[in-house]
């Protein structure tokens, strides 16, 4: 999900890329450079998941994933996530280079505050069922929060923008509903394969 | 898919250092960003038009690049000029289109595609194995350029290893639809490759530490700016400068 160029206005722009750059500020300082390799790895899963096209009703629907990535990669999401909307911008003008900070915005913001759910919530039910649920549930609210901050972007320009928005924001329904599911199994592979590629929950890193 | 990128040419463009090109490029896009009126929108969309020209972008690549842009731009001239207040500039039956809504959607298309244009004739050119020195040469931090050389050449690899995964799928006969199963094997496929990226890019960081890794992003060439980069640098910040003056007075 991301907004194209020429769209936005300076304020929108200067803002987005204030908390972007204060994002990837913080997620490289919390990584260690023995990771750089296994972040760059998991931003071009990212990148290449985000090309899968999934059936969906009569169409099909593309996954974003930014709720997965939130919970695997933490604050490390905002660096990940921007070089991947980095190289959309310069691969495939996908988004773009004026407006990278506002989409690195929508889409690592939600998905940290995905990560902290998680991680609060984890510990509370093991079982595949519990967190099928609890990772599916969050990348759906993941996706439908890049929404609305992708709404109150645009919405900053003008009120005939949030005609604009809500048509995205729509067409974005049935996405929510195929990123939750899959990110739900996605979470239920892992817990089973490499459980310590999910975040510890509160209660075990305080051990 | 490839990372190998369709702007390949030995243009003047081209030989400019990447460094150069990618700040011009950045600042460029940037400036006409914040234009606001359709008559500086137009030049700016000539200067992308010229720039283009002077880098010999394919135009089928080119095309291909700006069709997704484009459709964007047709469902916002399908919404902006009615839901916009102003004063009416033709009435088709019960929809009134306003003056000012057009204009802020002819506004953007023009924008929108101006950035386009000159950041694929500047940024697009540069060789993918030249952005993460780059973006260091300009003052970046190491991780974020080792972040965005490792990401391209990584998005290679996954992207193969995506395809194995979706053929030993196909061989037993899975087949997607619109149903449950088919979101779940998907959904596991995409564990998977987390969990091959993750082993994977453990095993890449043992042998770079063996090569001597210890975060620093080092080049063996540094070259110099010579006098054709500082005239692009002068004429980027004097026509954007000029532009943005002469806007607002």
């Amino acid at each position: 999900m991301h907004v194209c160029e020429g769209v936005l206005g300076w304020p929108v722009l200067a803002a987005g890329g204030a908390v972007a750059a204060a994002g990837v500020a913080i997620g490289l300082r919390r990584m260690q450079v023995e990771d750089t390799p296994k972040t760059a790895m998991l931003a071009a899963v990212f990148f290449v998941a985000s090309l899968v096209h999934v059936p969906f009703g009569p169409g099909s629907v593309h996954l974003i994933l930014n709720g997965l990535a939130g919970i695997v990669l933490g604050w490390a999401a905002f660096p990940a996530l921007a070089v991947a909307l980095f190289l959309q911008a310069v691969l495939f003008q996908f988004g773009g280079l004026a407006v990278l900070g506002v989409n690195t915005v929508v889409m690592a913001l939600p998905g940290v505050a995905a990560y902290y759910v998680f991680r609060a919530l984890y510990g509370t039910g093991r079982g595949p069922m519990c967190v099928f649920v609890l990772a599916g549930v969050l990348a759906a609210g993941t996706v439908l929060c890049s929404g609305l901050l992708l709404t109150g972007a645009l919405a900053w320009g003008g009120r005939a923008f949030l005609r604009v928005a809500g048509g995205i924001v729509t067409t974005h329904m049935p996405v929510l509903v195929a990123d939750g599911l899959v990110t739900g199994a996605a979470a239920v592979f892992l817990l089973k394969v490499r459980p310590d590629v999910l975040p510890p929950s509160r209660r075990e890193s305080r051990r | 898919m490839s990372c190998a990128n369709d702007f390949g040419g030995g243009t003047f463009v081209h030989q400019l250092d990447a460094r150069v090109r990618l700040f011009c490029g950045v600042l460029l896009a940037l400036a006409v960003a914040l234009s606001a009126r359709v008559l500086f929108a137009c030049c700016w969309l000539g200067l992308g038009l010229a720039v283009g020209a002077a880098a010999r972008l394919n135009a089928r690549a080119l095309l291909r690049r700006l069709r997704h842009l484009n459709a964007f731009m047709l469902f916002l001239w399908a919404v902006l000029p009615w839901s916009v207040e102003g004063k009416t500039w033709c009435a088709l039956g019960p929809l009134t289109l306003t003056e000012e809504g057009v204009r802020l959607a002819m506004n953007i298309t023009l924008k929108g595609n101006a950035i386009a244009l000159l950041c694929t004739a500047l940024v697009s050119t540069i060789a993918p194995q030249r952005l993460g020195w780059a973006l260091k040469g300009l003052g970046l931090p190491d991780k974020l350029a080792y972040l965005v050389a490792l990401t391209i050449r990584h998005t290679d690899v996954v992207h193969e290893e995506y395809g194995r995964l979706r053929r030993t799928m196909k061989a037993r006969a899975f087949h997607p639809r619109f149903s449950m199963h088919t979101l779940r094997t998907i959904g596991y496929a995409v564990g998977e490759l987390l969990v091959r990226g993750m082993e994977r890019g453990e095993r890449v960081v043992a042998a770079m530490k063996c090569r001597a890794f210890d975060g620093r992003f080092r080049t063996l060439d540094a070259p110099l700016i010579g006098w054709r980069e500082a005239v692009c640098v002068a004429a980027t910040v004097l026509c954007a400068g000029t532009l943005f003056v002469l806007e607002r007075v």
